[in-house]
């Protein structure tokens, strides 16, 4: 069962070949005997997972379904879920139980779909190796002595071992796209706005966003459909309609004009991972598309204004994290500033108090025009790199991540850590959606082609995505771990 | 050294939504601790602020009734400080670019003089909750109900000259949000909240002193007596050698006094920026033609049109204007009886006199505006006199009868006019008073007039109260005379 996808899935679920309890119960036996190695679940939710699946195998008997209905998934810790904790990868909220739904989750489960529990992530989705979770590192199942990338590494690490059919991650500056690289499986970011924030804690509120990874981008397709869309209680998601991203899958690429941006080829890039981009491409023209080199101009500034701009919403999104409502509160504190100090001292981790003092530090006075004012000029010239660029060409495409995943433990230092993110960072800054599929490997660990497209075009990137999986089968690898230890 | 002061206001005004500012909990006052603070008021993880239109159109309205640019575009900050009643760790609000531009408001002062004093801006912002200290055992309660109920802050030039001129000033805002609705302006309950700016510079120079911001000035008499004690302590403290520091004082109206809370070195860095969570508001010209078009008559409209049209004394016009219940009431009153000056009187004495004594606002008047332009009515046609008037106020007050001629008919207080009537009374008491009817024949002609008093009240006690005085008067001087 574990090695379908979830198109595969719901079609087995509709022709009865198994039910969505005996779905569920498989993948929570994988998890079971095999996430001890991973480390990609924060919590599993069994009993949950099972009882939603009766409900739906109820609902399928009564006739009564949709496509996804029965469908086991996770969901990255970041997501809000009534009832159950939400941790964010951090002690502070180890103790954090939401009381509402976050709305990608509403729709899931409007969706019948199932949760079989939360995946691990860096601490407050700040990290690309999933090195800074509070609930230690995740394993990369292509090699365990890799990191799966982050920060939604748990989500990513989960579908490729087999443990999850897609799981839901979000992405600030590639945390989506980087770690499905890393593992060899497909990850979209969608349009800033496209999906609800609603439910999300979060990180950098003008850069973050939910989408799925999957198998596929054909899984992908499906689950975009489910959980885009205008939500009253986010302001800035977007009210515009959402189209059916499957339908248009099968259009035919002749003609698709692909822009490889030249930055996106220099100094810095594994040549083996250049390698396997390039003759990835080739399968693009082979199916019709034209190929010019186009330039993204401001790219180099794009790591610098994200390290300006994040952590300055983030010093501020996580100050409501101070030991007084909710979350991590240090024992017996002598006074007000003691608690706010030592609650804030042990419940957050090194990586995120870094950033949190970056923050502060860039908003302060006297340095915000020089740092934050700044910051969001350049975001303006990056965006406008990218809107020119789509004057000539449909889509851009370059590597997801310089090389493919590092071993645990390489990157000590934060700056070279920041740096993985150099393809990815500038696609949140400018709002623009990107999807990674997987295009090769380098010393047996993936590749990842990276497709970008301007705002709201998901469908095409999913069109674009999918016509490759046709023609290739790098999607099809399965790590060996997937059938060793589950 | 003649001293000059130099005051500015920022008027924090709870506006009347009747949800929170970003959140769909309610604003009402005085429930339960922490019973209407929703997730989103909690700043718990994942939440979103969503934007009170009906916040916006109160904001704009104000705008509109001060005469000041409605901004195009404006966008909350996040003014960031950790405080336990503030859960976010920050505060929404518009520090770059306020939905109101520059106005400005007249005011008027007690000799009926008018002057402008200019806004330098009005912005929305959420409230904070309330820290509660007493009771909890060494600890600190927190009340989270206020918080993210929706402020306009205002924010004047420093154009004001004397305690006297910013309590004025408060008032006409007062005036002006109570007009519009968008405030109940109960300064009691906390809807509106004043800190004062306080400096002091040499007559005749023109570089403003150093200033004190005094917060916590709740009332309008306390808005004068902080003011007045603050420019006495700065005048002396220059006097003595010393110097003003700028710095944020507390007034304390117990003691009467303002206390330092923190100077310039210890104020928070605020690390203001636009909140990414929250789209900039964009107003067309049709939104703001619609909303001018909805704006109720102002203050300043009604006291100039009670000034000039209703031929209402200045300080007479001001007084009624401030209030639009009031002047809404005593237009009630004129229109129904027909002279302005006469509901003008009844409205600020009787009524609002009995209003005081009991507490009540004009709104609750147990007299309605219709009964009492009647009682008025049946005064100028001499259907009852003064006396009686006051009478049937206070038996209408008192709910005994639905209209005035009711209670004149129940209470027989028709006035008597026939002359016939009133003069066999007359002759009745002239019989009956030959003492004073001696003591006035023998008293020189000028005291006479007084002497007369006592004869008409005889004859006004004869008949209780019902006949006109003035005919009475006149009656009794020529019979008096007569026995001359």
């Amino acid at each position: 069962m574990h090695e379908k996808t979830l198109t595969q899935l719901a079609a087995a679920l509709k022709s009865g070949e198994f039910s969505s309890r005996e779905l569920t119960a498989h993948f929570l036996q994988r998890i079971d005997k095999a996430d001890g190695k991973l480390n990609s679940f924060i919590s599993v939710t069994a009993e949950q997972a099972l009882r939603q699946a009766e409900v739906a195998d109820n609902a399928r008997a009564a006739g009564k379904t949709g496509p996804l209905a029965g469908i086991p998934l996770a969901l990255k810790d970041i997501f809000c879920t009534q009832g159950l904790k939400t941790s964010c990868g951090s002690k502070m909220l180890d103790n954090f139980i939401a009381p509402y739904n976050a709305t990608v989750v509403e729709k899931l489960n409007a969706a019948g779909t199932i949760s079989l529990g939360k995946t691990n992530m860096d601490e407050f989705a700040m990290g690309s190796s999933n090195e800074s979770s509070y609930y230690g590192p995740v394993k990369n199942p292509w090699d365990l002595t890799a990191v799966p990338g982050g920060s939604s590494g748990g989500s990513a690490a989960a579908v490729a071992a087999g443990l999850v059919p897609a799981a839901m991650g979000t992405d600030t500056g590639g945390s989506i796209r980087q770690p499905a690289a890393f593992c060899g499986i497909t990850g979209l970011k969608p349009t800033y706005g496209r999906v609800s924030r609603f439910g999300i804690i979060a990180y950098a509120s003008s850069l973050d966003q939910a989408g799925p990874l999957a198998r596929s981008a054909e899984d992908c397709a499906h689950l975009l459909g489910v959980i885009a869309g205008h939500d009253g209680r986010d302001s800035t998601s977007v009210a515009r309609g959402v189209p059916d991203y499957v339908e248009g899958l099968n259009a035919p690429l002749s003609g698709l004009k692909i822009g490889l941006p030249k930055e996106y080829f220099g100094d810095g890039l594994d040549p083996e991972v250049e390698k396997a981009v390039r003759e990835a491409v080739k399968v693009y023209e082979s199916l019709g598309a034209t190929v010019r080199e186009v330039s993204l101009p401001h790219t180099h500034y794009a790591i610098p204004a994200y390290y300006v701009i994040a952590p300055a919403e983030a010093s501020s999104n996580l100050s409501r994290y101070d030991g007084v409502r909710f979350g991590h509160r240090c024992d017996n504190p002598s006074d007000l500033i003691d608690l706010y100090k030592r609650s804030r001292e042990e419940g957050f981790g090194e990586e995120v108090k870094r950033r949190i003092l970056i923050g502060t530090h860039t908003l302060s006075e006297g340095f915000f025009d020089a740092y934050y004012t700044k910051a969001q000029q350049v975001r303006r010239l990056i965006r406008q790199d990218f809107l020119d660029a789509f004057e000539d060409v449909d889509v851009l495409m370059g590597p997801a991540s310089p090389t493919p995943a590092f071993d645990l433990g390489a990157k000590k230092d934060p700056v070279s850590m920041y740096l993985q993110d150099i393809y990815t960072i500038a696609v949140n800054l400018a709002g623009i959606p990107g999807i990674s599929v997987p295009a090769g490997f380098v010393g047996g660990r993936p590749v990842g082609l990276q497709i970008l497209g301007t705002h709201f075009a998901e469908a095409q990137l999913l069109n674009v995505a999918h016509q490759f999986q046709q023609a290739t089968d790098w999607h099809l690898q399965r790590p060996a771990f997937a059938e060793e230890y589950a | 050294m003649q001293w000059e002061t130099v005051i500015g206001l920022e008027v924090h005004v709870q506006l009347a939504t009747r949800s929170k500012i970003f959140s769909g909990a309610s604003t009402a006052f005085g429930a339960e601790p922490n019973t209407q603070a929703c997730a989103v008021d909690l700043g718990l993880p994942g939440v979103l602020p969503v934007l009170n239109e009906q916040a916006v159109a109160m904001a704009v309205q104000f705008g509109l009734a001060v005469h000041a640019d409605i901004a195009e575009v404006s966008v909350f900050d996040r003014k960031n400080y950790f405080y336990p009643d503030l859960p976010k760790g920050y505060q929404t609000s518009q520090m770059y670019h306020p939905i109101v531009g520059p106005g400005e408001v007249e005011i008027t002062l007690e000799d009926g003089s008018t002057k402008h004093i200019r806004i330098h801006h009005a912005h929305l912002e959420e409230d904070a909750g309330k820290s509660l200290h007493e009771d909890f055992h060494g600890m600190t309660g927190i009340d989270l109900n206020r918080a993210g109920t929706p402020l306009l802050e205002i924010v004047s030039e420093p154009d004001m000259r004397s305690a006297k001129e910013a309590a004025a000033y408060l008032k006409a805002i007062h005036s002006i949000v109570t007009y519009l609705g968008i405030s109940d302006g109960n300064m009691a309950e906390g809807s509106m909240r004043c800190d004062v700016n306080v400096s002091v510079r040499p007559k005749g120079q023109e570089a403003f002193g150093t200033r004190a911001e005094i917060k916590n000035v709740n009332s309008f008499r306390f808005v004068e007596r902080a003011i007045a004690f603050e420019v006495e302590r700065q005048i002396e403290l220059i006097e003595d050698g010393g110097s003003v520091v700028q710095e944020t004082r507390l007034f304390d109206p117990d003691r009467d006094e303002t206390r330092s809370m923190r100077t310039k070195e210890e104020a928070n860095d605020y690390r203001y920026f636009p909140c990414p969570d929250l789209l900039p508001v964009v107003l067309d010209q049709a939104y703001l033609d619609h909303l001018r078009s909805q704006l109720p008559e102002l203050p300043a409209d009604k006291r100039e049109r009670f000034q000039n049209e209703l031929g209402l004394s200045a300080y007479d016009a001001n007084v009624i204007s401030a209030s639009r219940d009031m002047a809404e009431f005593f237009e009630a009153v004129h229109s129904e009886c027909g002279d302005a000056k006469q509901a003008a009187n009844w409205v600020q004495g009787e009524l609002s006199g009995a209003l005081n004594r009991e507490s009540l606002s004009i709104a609750n008047s147990p007299i309605s505006a219709r009964q009492l332009g009647e009682l008025i009515s049946r005064v100028l046609d001499d259907t009852i006199n003064g006396k009686a008037a006051k009478e049937v106020f206070q038996a209408l007050w008192n709910g005994q009868g639905e209209s005035a001629d009711e209670v004149i008919e129940a209470k027989g207080l028709k006035q008597v006019t026939d002359t016939g009537a009133i003069e066999a009374m007359i002759d009745q008491v002239i019989a009956d008073s030959p003492a004073q009817v001696a003591q006035y024949r023998d008293s020189e002609p000028e005291k006479r007039g007084k002497m007369i008093g006592y004869f008409v009240g005889q004859v006004m006690k004869a008949s209780r109260g019902t006949a006109n005085p003035q005919q009475v008067n006149g009656l009794l001087k020529e019979k008096l005379d007569a026995l001359l």
